[in-house]
Parts: structure tokens; C-alpha cells; sequence
């Protein structure tokens, strides 16, 4: 394997990552504070539909975000009235969120763009672009070791626009505040044992309301991303799945930040490399079927639910739907 | 403890899903006037295409049947007290099972052998697809909702590869595999009628229709007539009084969750066996989630699920057809419409309910809650 | 949230009494939880309240830490009247409560635990340095350690209450009230615990110990007062009582010694025998003591005893809903041991028929109509179900005439168990049990919510099964119901049977006395 492959697995894997990467974040952060996110892959469909939408209307890519991040809030706070509020069943919240996102996307996008079902393309203004263009080019005319750091440094690494390096920054900032901030704290708390917090006098249904305000941000970003990164536009059930596969990500990353960092980095970096080895003869293995290595994800996930890998520690209070009771 | 919904039996069980079925299509019908359709109209279209004419009906009647089937394995779960987002995977495998016993053997079995087979295939493929999570549930404590998402990814790419790997008609460019021989075939129902002398346009619909109703008689004999049902009930209900009464509730949570996925492998017999006659990919079609909607629609009971299936039925075929007529229109219709059902119905049943009790015990004196005033137990601080 | 300064408002010379509350009444709905119930607790003091269940302390402490609202009376907190309205008030006032069940996070450290609700700092680093000085100092002062950074679920129970006490502490509690508070806690945990309390009263902390541990109050209160059926019956310096005479307070009552003219019938062969039961719970906690029992046909031992001291693991380890870390059980011809122990099914083939005490969450299952709850474990039977499929008409017959017999109402067998009121419900449970004519029966709080008119029946209900050769074991915190029924009775505390009394020998005192034994019966 030569170094403009590594080059390229790395940088496939880091594009593959970042919407998992966000949607994994956000649903953390809602899963430690004790509500069941399943909805996750409608929220982030919603955010696309919405930036895509809003992108083609107003050509811009701030209005873009904008309007994505706030249709995927709207999203969790229904999910929030239903099962905070209320006491909904929060996986038959999730559930209809996913329906619902999927059906209404379609129809407004051919209401309005009667594309079949599709926005426009976005123009190239409109889009992320990379922030660095030229670094595999520079980083390639280094004597001696350009060669190896232009693919792998410049492509795999460089070559990103600002979604990736935001991604990877909110992880820091998922993690800081989680276990640094005083907010965080409670939000962990709130997540195992609510009647001890609501007798600390803090709110349970703030605390919930206000991750799952930080839910829909994330959500929003991991769809516009889809949009303004990924494809050029949206179009119907593009996340194929994803939402589920960041899900799985944070249940492998046992819930904590870092982990499931490199939940999603291992899952990106299998389906970088799942096309690739298709045709390859892997030493001792044989040929590795493309569906195995698709399969992966999830089959691992099971694994560690299962408890072969570790101790899932989900928390204790999740999916229980707080009761003010004496 | 808190208190119990305080509604009569009969808005719990009546107006309430009507009430939320009404107000899930007010929903819709403000999204269809937002984008500049006319709701009567787009309604009335669909109506008609689902119930208007032969054709349409059976079409309608077609989608049911696998609606059924999912939605009768959503429940039986459900009073197992369990959720089973597994449907559509389990529907796979079942598809699968049944397949692979069709290719097989449908050279050489006659029909009334080889279709029950068929059959048995299915419903075994889908009960293992689910004893697996429900096995992972009771002994290893993995939450059986994760495990079955999971499971459904699992199960749409085992069925990719076998059929690109192993299964694929050879030399042909579609991802099928050779249609099974003649015994195979369930009989559609055109050629159940014609046998009875009646007329009936071709369409995807078949027998499997009255499996179907079979299986829903047969699921309501089982929880509320059987002892198998007693105990069930009884661990969905209440764990603790299962575990005085000495069931145990490992065992049945393996035996909901199989059951469950059986079921929903039956769908192989209207997909596989009924319409394609041959193992082809995404023949479910989402069939598994609006199991779900039909399930909750239906307040997990096997006569509401009927009910709920041809309703989603009418708005499938219904879509189609308002997606031809309609300019602008498509079946995401229906998807969304689905969305605010499951939605009304299901996540946001109670939000209403307050409003409704206090409808009922403002018009009517009479209410079922206990009154004849009993003590209340004094706090203890040494309670349990 | 406003952070909570840790000095709350209290007068720099405290007042001789920390606490006085006047004609406190508090009724739920016919039950008098307090009536006209007068508190004076002293200042830098440790005043013990003690009582039966449903004496009524826990109701007065609930009531003075803003849990209730009472219907009348008054309350002052170190001199100056005071309307507390939720816990928050209350903490704001210096007045800190310890619970039985502990409000802890167990995936958090101890210091955050204390922290949580408030915090100094937004930021936690800054905030931990805060809290940990404060919490060095407290420690210091007080004798009281914990491991900071341990995780709350690697503590021990001890180190878990000490915890707690901690936390009150840290928000400034001046009046510590405790509840039950050496429930829980080893012999050796329960000496540091009273060494931490005297301390705290050096500094002038005052404490309220709510318990039923009459040893305890002796070797640390100053002063007590007891209460019984929501009323104060006694109130005394420490000094001036003995444990003889609390105990006779705390349990006295006019008894009915004389049963309505039955003599015990014959008692007969020995139908359950139990030797060395021991359990421990999920925390570790011993609860039951290597106990040994014997059952004999035809008479109806009574076990009494404050709740909470093992009896309803006992229930659970005779109808086989658990299984003892060690003990032998011999039910009729079988016997079980550790490893194979009983479970429900064999009990009921056994002839052994159980009212538990969760009428909830055991006895019924309540999303079931009357008719189907009412052949809950026997649903097996021949009477009620054939070659797999149930039989309704037979079952709502035998529920109808079960209903009958023990004039369950409504008459209703198709009723929804939930809306059955409580009494009620308990009346199908015991039709459903004793209408199984079993060889034992054990019976956990028979008539726990049932309004007077049905106790009488249903202790009919009872001795007649007892007359007809049933071996009959009642577990109840009410001592009334104890005396009345029983032919021989057990006293339980601390997981241990205290004493055994024939009926003819059991005197308020004596049966008092053996509730906050210590040692075993010898």
C-alpha cells in the first residue's frame, strides 16, 4: 500500500467520520442526561433538507446552518415536550421523528423545488470548501520526506474543510464540558440518580431541555454537513442510515466523548476501506466481502452490548421518564 | 405511586386513537395546505385509489397483509413488555427463510407440501433473527432495542451479500435470484377467485391475506385464551407479580421476541412467496416500521392492528394513486402522515388525555375510579 | 440556581431551643398521622424520637424538613417562627436531613455528590478547590472521613452515610435530623457513627435521631420523647428513664388479651422447619442472621417486630421468591439447601400458599381483570386451564365465588384489579391464597389498608384455616393484629429472633423489650 493510499484512507475516513462524529456527540450529550435519543438519524435528514432548502433559497452559507441547526432543535424539543414534558415513550418518539422527517422532507422539497425530490445543487459559494487547498502540493515539495507527507499529512489530514476540524474541536468541548463545567456535573447526575437532583433544587426538566437544546445544534451541523460538504444537495434519505451507525458509535464509546471518537473514527475508517478491499485477497483471510466490513459496525456494537468487550455503561436513569413523586 | 389514567375503559380503548388519528391528519392537512395542495381533494383522490375500484382495493389489502404481520409481531412484544424495533429485519430473514426453502426444493415438492414448508422456513428465520436479541436481553442484560436496530442493519446487508455472493441468477445483470419453480407460487388472489368463478383484476394481492387474518385470530386465542398468553401478559405487566407467581421471566421474554419474530417472518410468504417468486433485496419496504404505527395505532390489539394495516394499506395505495393525479404530490404523503400518527398516537397519547378526562367527567357524573374511600397508608420512612 | 452560602441565617448565640414545634396535626385522608403533637428540642442536643411504624415520627420530621405542610400548629426554629414549604426552605433555616435511602450518584465522587445543586463555580476545577477546603475543615472538626474522590458506589454503606451527614453539613445544617440511621450499618460503623455524633454535639450541632433502637437512644440521646398512634405518650430527660419504661411507652396499649372463646386447637405435626437462614443484600448488608424456624399444623405463629428487621426477607426465603446465602429448609417431604433452594412453582405443589406483602407489585398483576389476577400462580391448575388453553367461565365462576365468600366488592369479576380499593384487593389476594385449602400459609401485612370492618372477617377467615389444620405464619407491624391471631409469637429485630412467647405469656413489656433486643434468643 503506497502513501497517496494512506493518504486517501485517511482523508475518506475523516469525511466519513465527521457527521457520525456529531450526531454521536449530540446524542451523548441527551443519553448521560437520561432520554433515549433514537431520532438522531431524523433529525440530522431534517438539517439537511433544511440547509439544502435554505442554501439554494438565500445563497448563503451561514443562513444555511442557521436554518438547519434550528429545524433540528424544533425537532428535539417535540421530542423533549412529548417525553420530558410529557410522558411519552421516548423510542416510539424517536421512531415517529425518523417517519416524519423522512416524509416531510420529500414533500416539502418537491413543493418547493419540484426536483423529484431534490434541492438544487449548491454552487460552490455556498459550500464548504477546503481550508488548505494547496497543502498536499506544498507539503509534497519537501525534500526528503515529501513524498510520504504530502499524501498522508496534506491529503489524509489537510485537506478537509471546516466541518472536520470543528467536529474534532467539539469533541474537546463535549468532553470539557461534560466533566469540567458545572452544568456537566449535573447533566451526569440528572442522567443516574434525577431524584437526587431535583432534591439538590435543580431542575430535571432544565437540565434535559437544555441538552437537548445542544442535541439539535449538533444535529443541525451533522446535516448541513451532508449538504454543504458531502453532496451538493439534498436528497431524499441521504443519511442512509447514518444517525444509527453514529448511535451504535456512542453506545461502543460507552458513552463518553472520547470513545466515541474513536468509535466513529473505526467506523469512518471501515466504510473508507470497505469499497477498497473489494477484489483484495487479505493475507490468511481470503477475500473479505464488502457487506462483512459494512457489517462491522454493528456487529460490534452487539458484541459489546452483549458485554464481550467491556461493561456497556449506559445511565441508569435512561429512557425512565422522571416522576415528581414523594 | 402514581395514580392511574383516570379514563373509562372505553375512551382509553375508543375515542382515545380516534381522537389522535384525527389529530395527526389535522397535522398533515396543514402541511398539505402549506404547500399549496387542497387537503379535501388530495383526500378524496386518495379514497378513491385505495378503495374505489377493484384493483385499488386489492392493492390496498396487499400492503395490509404484510402490515399485519409486522404489526401482530410489534404487539405480541409489546405485552411481552418488550419493544421490538426488529420487525423489519426479522421480515428479511423471514423473506430469506422462505426463499431458500423454495429454491431448494420447488422442483421437487408439490405445492401443498413445499408452501407449508415455505412457510415454516420463514417463520423459523424470523424467530431466530429475534431470539438472539431477546436471548441477549434476558441473560446478558443488552437492551433489546439497540440489539434489534442493529440486527435490522445486519439483516439487509447479510441478505446484499448472499444475494450478490451465492444466490444471483447467473448471468444475469439484477440482483435476484431465479425465480422458483411453479409449486412455489402462492396463488394471487385473481386465481382464488377465478376458481370460485369470480372475476377479480391481476394484482400483487394473495392469499396470504387470509394467513394473515389467521395469524391475528390466532395471536388474540394466544394472549387472552391460552396459558402461554396468561404468562406473557402477566411478565409484560408486571415483572414481580410474574416472578410470585413463579414464571419466569427470562423464558418468556425469549418466548415473546420469538414469537414476534416469527410473525413478522410470515411476511416472506406475501412477499417472496406471494408476489416475486424469487429472493430479490428490499422486498420489506419499510414494512417493519409501519408494523410499528399499525401496532400503536391498534393499541396492541390483533382486531385494531387489522384495522390499522388497512388503513396504512388505503394510504399507501391511496398515495400512489395522489401521486399520479396530484401534480407536486408524492407517497412521502403517506410517509409523513405515518410519522404524525405514530407521533399522536404513540409518543404523545397522553398529552391529551388530561383534556379529554376532564371532557368525559365534566359531561358524565359516573367515573370507574375506585372512591369508596379506603385509607391511605400512612408514609413509612421504612418502607421497602 | 443561586449557590447556597454555606451559613445560613442563624443568631451567632443560639437559643436554648433549636427546634419547637406546637399542635403539629397532619391527617391523610382518614388516618391521623399527627395529632396535636408537641416537639421541644434543645439546643446542641441529641434528642431521639422514637416509635413504632406509623408512630408518627417519620411524619413529624417529614413535616419540620418542608416535606408536608401541616394542617395546624406551629413551628419555630431557633426562636423565630418559621413556615418552611419545601426542603429548600428548610435547608436555608440549618436544618439538615439524613434519609434511610441515600440521595447519592454512584458513578460520581464523593466530593461531587456533596457539591451538586451547590456548586461555588461554574468551573469545576475552581469549584472542587473551594469545596475540598471546606470539607477538610469539616472533616477536621467533625471526625468525620470520607475519601473525597472515591467513587460514591465503591463506599461503603457507612462511608455513604457519613457522606450524607457531610453534605448537610456543607450546606449548613445547625439541626441534623437523622432517620433510622444505624438501619443499615454494621456494629463497628455504628460506634464511628456515634463517636461523629458526639462530636458534632460538642460543637453544638443539635441532632434529632429518629429510631426504634432503644439502646441507642439510651447511650446517646439527652433527651426523648415517643410517640404512638400520631400522639407524644411520653417525654423525658435520658437521665431520668430506663429502657424498661420506653419500651412499655413506645409499644403499651389496652390489649385484648382474651380472645373471643377460642382455645388453640391441638397442634400437630411439624410442617416447615427452617434452620440457619442467612442473607445479605446487594449492599452487603446482613439481613437476616442464621434464623431458625419451625411451622406445625394447626396454629398460628405471629411474628412481630418493627419492619424493616428481616421479616420480609424471611417471607421471601420461605415462599421461595429468594434463596438465603446458607440455610436448610424442610417444607413437608422436601428439603432445600442453598444451591437448590425453593422457588414458587414447588411451593405451591407443596401446599404452601403465600399473601405477600406488595399488594402492587406482587400480589396482582393490575393491568388484569378480577377474574384473571385471581388464579395468579394457579393458573396451571386443572380448574382453570386445559391442555394449554385457559378456561374463562370456570375461572370468573371461581372468582365470583370467591368474591363471594369474602365479600370482595364491587361484585365485579370483570373489574380491573387496580380499581378495586385497597382493602378489597387484599380480600381477593387472601380468597385466592386461602381458597387453595394449603397445608401453609404464609401471610406478610394481611390487613394493611383494609378498613376496620373487614379485619375482623378476615382474622375469622384466618383462625378458621388455622382450625382445620393449616400451619399459619403472619408477619405484621401492627402488634394489635399479632396478639389477636397469634397462638405463639416471634419477635424479630435486627434480622434475629429475639424471643419466642406462647400467647398466655405476652405482656407489653416483655414483647417491648424483645423488639430492640440486640442478642438472638438464647
Amino acid at each position: 500500500m503506497d502513501d497517496l493510499f494512506i493518504g486517501a484512507l485517511i482523508a475518506s475516513t475523516l469525511r466519513v467520520a465527521t457527521p457520525l462524529i456529531l450526531c454521536a456527540m449530540a446524542g451523548l450529550l441527551v443519553e448521560r442526561a437520561g432520554v433515549v435519543d433514537i431520532g438522531l438519524e431524523g433529525k440530522m435528514l431534517f438539517a439537511a433538507f433544511a440547509a439544502g432548502a435554505s442554501g439554494a433559497a438565500f445563497g448563503s452559507t451561514s443562513l444555511a446552518l442557521l436554518f438547519a441547526m434550528g429545524a433540528s432543535v424544533l425537532l428535539s424539543w417535540l421530542h423533549g415536550f412529548a417525553c420530558v414534558s410529557h410522558r411519552g415513550d421516548q423510542v416510539v418518539s424517536g421512531v415517529a421523528i425518523n417517519i416524519l422527517a423522512a416524509g416531510l422532507t420529500v414533500v416539502l422539497s418537491l413543493a418547493w423545488f419540484h426536483q423529484g425530490g431534490q434541492t438544487p445543487s449548491l454552487g460552490n459559494g455556498v459550500r464548504l470548501q477546503a481550508l488548505w487547498p494547496g497543502a498536499a502540493v506544498v507539503l509534497q515539495g519537501i525534500p526528503l520526506i515529501g513524498a510520504f507527507v504530502g499524501p498522508v499529512i496534506g491529503d489524509g489530514l489537510l485537506s478537509h474543510n471546516i466541518l472536520v476540524y470543528v467536529s474534532l474541536l467539539l469533541v474537546a468541548a463535549v468532553w470539557w464540558t461534560l466533566y469540567r463545567t458545572r452544568f456537566g456535573l449535573r447533566l451526569r447526575a440528572v442522567g443516574e440518580n434525577p431524584h437526587m437532583v431535583d432534591a439538590a433544587g435543580v431542575s430535571v426538566v432544565g437540565l434535559r431541555y437544555a441538552a437537548l437544546t445542544l442535541n439539535g445544534l449538533l444535529c443541525g451541523l451533522a446535516g448541513s454537513y451532508l449538504v454543504l460538504a458531502q453532496s451538493a444537495a439534498f436528497a431524499p434519505n441521504m443519511t442512509a442510515g447514518r444517525g444509527f451507525m453514529a448511535l451504535a458509535a456512542m453506545i461502543f464509546g460507552n458513552w463518553r466523548p472520547v470513545p466515541a471518537l474513536l468509535a466513529c473514527l473505526l467506523f469512518g475508517f471501515l466504510d473508507a476501506v470497505a469499497i477498497r478491499l473489494q477484489g483484495v485477497s487479505l493475507p490468511g483471510i481470503g477475500e473479505v466481502p464488502v457487506q462483512a466490513v459494512q457489517a462491522l459496525p454493528y456487529l460490534l456494537t452487539v458484541i459489546l452490548l452483549a458485554g464481550f468487550i467491556g461493561k456497556p455503561a449506559a445511565p441508569r436513569a435512561l429512557a425512565r421518564p422522571y416522576l415528581k413523586e414523594r | 405511586m402514581s395514580s392511574p389514567q383516570a379514563l373509562p375503559r372505553w375512551a382509553d380503548v375508543f375515542l382515545m386513537p380516534v381522537l389522535n388519528l384525527a389529530i395527526a391528519m389535522a397535522a398533515a392537512a396543514v402541511v398539505v395546505l402549506f404547500v399549496g395542495q387542497n387537503p379535501r381533494e388530495v383526500m378524496a383522490v386518495l379514497v378513491h385509489g385505495a378503495f374505489g375500484t377493484a384493483r385499488g382495493l386489492s392493492y390496498t389489502l396487499y400492503y395490509a397483509t404484510s402490515f399485519i404481520f409486522t404489526g401482530l409481531a410489534v404487539a405480541v412484544a409489546f405485552h411481552g413488555g418488550l419493544f421490538n424495533i426488529g420487525a423489519e429485519g426479522q421480515a428479511t430473514l423471514g423473506g430469506l427463510g422462505t426463499g431458500l426453502v423454495a429454491m431448494w426444493l420447488s422442483q421437487r415438492l408439490p405445492a401443498p407440501i413445499l408452501l407449508p414448508l415455505m412457510l415454516l422456513g420463514g417463520a423459523l428465520f424470523g424467530m431466530a433473527w429475534a431470539a438472539v436479541p431477546a436471548y441477549l436481553q434476558a441473560y446478558r442484560g443488552s437492551h433489546v432495542v439497540i440489539t434489534t436496530i442493529m440486527f435490522n442493519f445486519l439483516a439487509s446487508t447479510l441478505l446484499v451479500y448472499l444475494l450478490v455472493n451465492h444466490l444471483k441468477q447467473a448471468g444475469g445483470m439484477a440482483i435476484e435470484s431465479a425465480p422458483f419453480g411453479p409449486a412455489a407460487h402462492l396463488p394471487g388472489m385473481h386465481e382464488a377467485l377465478a376458481w370460485l368463478g369470480i372475476e377479480w383484476p391481476s394484482s400483487p394481492l394473495n392469499i396470504s391475506l387470509f394467513l394473515a387474518l389467521l395469524a391475528a385470530v390466532g395471536v388474540y386465542a394466544l394472549l387472552w385464551h391460552s396459558r402461554a398468553g396468561y404468562r406473557l401478559r402477566a411478565v409484560g405487566s408486571s415483572e414481580g407479580a410474574a416472578a410470585y407467581a413463579g414464571i419466569n421471566p427470562k423464558h418468556q421474554v425469549i418466548i415473546a421476541m420469538g414469537l414476534s419474530g416469527a410473525l413478522a417472518g410470515m411476511v416472506g410468504m406475501n412477499e417472496i412467496a406471494g408476489v416475486n417468486g424469487k429472493l430479490l433485496l428490499d422486498f420489506v419496504g419499510g414494512a417493519g416500521f409501519t408494523g410499528i404505527a399499525a401496532a400503536v395505532m391498534g393499541r396492541n390489539h390483533p382486531f385494531g392492528i387489522v384495522m390499522a394495516s388497512v388503513l396504512f394499506g388505503a394510504l399507501f395505495q391511496g398515495g400512489a394513486e395522489v401521486s399520479f393525479e396530484v401534480p407536486g404530490f408524492s407517497r412521502d404523503m403517506v410517509v409523513m402522515l405515518q410519522g404524525f400518527i405514530v407521533l399522536f398516537s404513540g409518543a404523545m397519547a397522553y398529552v391529551i388525555a388530561p383534556w379529554v378526562s376532564r371532557v368525559i367527567q365534566w359531561f358524565g357524573r359516573r367515573s370507574r375510579t375506585a372512591r369508596d374511600g379506603d385509607p391511605v397508608k400512612l408514609p413509612e420512612a421504612t418502607h421497602g | 440556581m443561586n449557590v447556597i452560602t454555606p451559613t445560613p441565617d442563624v443568631p451567632t448565640a443560639a437559643p436554648a431551643v433549636a427546634v419547637r414545634m406546637v399542635d403539629i396535626s397532619k391527617r391523610f385522608g382518614p388516618v391521623l398521622a399527627n395529632g396535636d403533637v408537641n416537639l421541644r428540642v434543645l439546643s446542641g442536643t441529641v434528642h431521639g424520637l422514637v416509635g413504632e411504624n406509623g408512630a408518627g415520627k417519620s411524619t413529624l420530621m417529614s413535616v419540620l424538613y418542608g416535606f408536608y405542610a401541616a394542617d395546624s400548629g406551629s413551628i419555630e426554629v431557633f426562636g423565630k417562627p418559621a413556615r418552611i414549604r419545601n426542603a429548600h426552605e428548610a435547608i436555608a433555616l440549618g436544618l439538615g436531613m439524613v434519609h434511610q435511602h441515600f440521595m447519592l450518584v454512584d458513578t460520581l465522587s464523593a466530593i461531587e455528590n456533596v457539591m451538586l445543586g451547590a456548586e461555588p463555580h461554574v468551573l469545576l476545577r475552581r469549584a472542587d478547590a473551594l469545596v475540598r477546603a471546606r470539607l477538610d475543615e469539616l472533616m477536621a472538626s467533625t471526625g468525620l472521613h470520607v475519601k473525597l474522590d472515591a467513587l460514591v458506589g465503591d463506599l461503603s454503606v457507612g462511608d455513604r452515610q457519613r457522606l450524607e451527614i457531610l453534605k448537610a453539613l456543607y450546606r449548613g445544617a445547625r439541626i441534623l435530623i437523622l432517620d433510622e440511621p444505624t438501619a443499615v450499618l454494621t456494629p463497628q460503623e455504628t460506634e464511628q457513627l456515634f463517636a461523629v455524633l458526639a462530636r458534632l454535639r460538642e460543637q453544638g450541632t443539635t441532632i434529632v435521631l429518629i429510631t426504634h433502637k432503644l439502646k441507642e437512644v439510651m447511650r446517646l440521646c439527652d433527651h426523648v420523647t415517643v410517640m404512638r398512634g400520631g400522639r407524644v405518650v411520653h417525654e423525658s430527660a435520658i437521665a431520668q428513664s430506663s429502657i424498661a419504661q420506653l419500651a412499655e411507652a413506645m409499644v403499651g396499649r389496652k390489649v385484648n388479651m382474651g380472645r373471643q372463646g377460642d382455645a388453640p386447637a391441638a397442634v400437630g405435626d411439624v410442617v416447615l422447619q427452617a434452620q440457619g437462614l442467612a442473607l445479605r443484600d446487594a449492599m452487603k448488608v446482613t439481613r437476616l442472621h442464621g434464623l431458625d424456624l419451625t411451622l406445625r399444623a394447626g396454629e398460628i405463629v405471629g411474628v412481630a417486630g418493627v419492619a424493616g428487621n428481616g421479616q420480609s426477607e424471611l417471607l421471601e426465603l420461605l415462599s421461595g421468591l429468594r434463596a438465603p446465602d446458607a440455610g436448610r429448609l424442610q417444607l413437608g417431604a422436601e428439603s432445600f439447601e442453598v444451591g437448590h433452594w425453593l422457588d414458587p412453582r414447588t411451593a405451591r405443589r407443596l401446599g404452601l400458599a403465600h399473601v405477600p406483602e406488595d399488594r402492587h407489585a406482587r400480589a396482582m398483576v393490575m393491568d388484569f381483570a378480577a377474574w384473571e389476577s385471581a388464579v395468579l400462580g394457579y393458573e396451571a391448575q386443572p380448574a382453570y386451564s386445559r391442555g394449554g388453553w385457559m378456561r374463562h367461565g370456570r375461572m370468573r365462576e371461581a372468582t365470583a365465588a370467591l368474591m363471594e365468600r369474602f365479600d370482595v366488592r364491587p361484585r365485579d369479576v370483570s373489574l380491573g384489579s387496580a380499581k378495586f380499593s385497597g382493602g378489597n384487593q387484599q380480600k381477593l389476594v387472601l380468597a385466592r391464597e386461602i381458597g387453595q385449602s394449603p397445608r401453609v400459609l404464609l401471610v406478610g401485612q394481611p390487613t394493611r389498608g383494609v378498613d376496620i370492618g373487614a379485619i375482623e372477617f378476615i382474622h375469622a377467615q384466618l383462625r378458621a384455616l388455622r382450625d382445620a389444620g393449616c400451619a399459619l405464619l403472619v408477619v405484621s407491624s401492627e402488634l394489635d393484629e399479632i396478639l389477636a391471631l397469634a397462638d405463639r409469637v416471634l419477635v424479630m429485630n435486627d434480622g434475629r429472633i429475639t424471643g419466642e412467647l406462647p400467647i398466655n405469656e405476652c405482656t407489653e413489656a416483655r414483647i417491648g423489650l424483645l423488639m430492640v433486643q440486640e442478642e438472638a434468643a438464647a
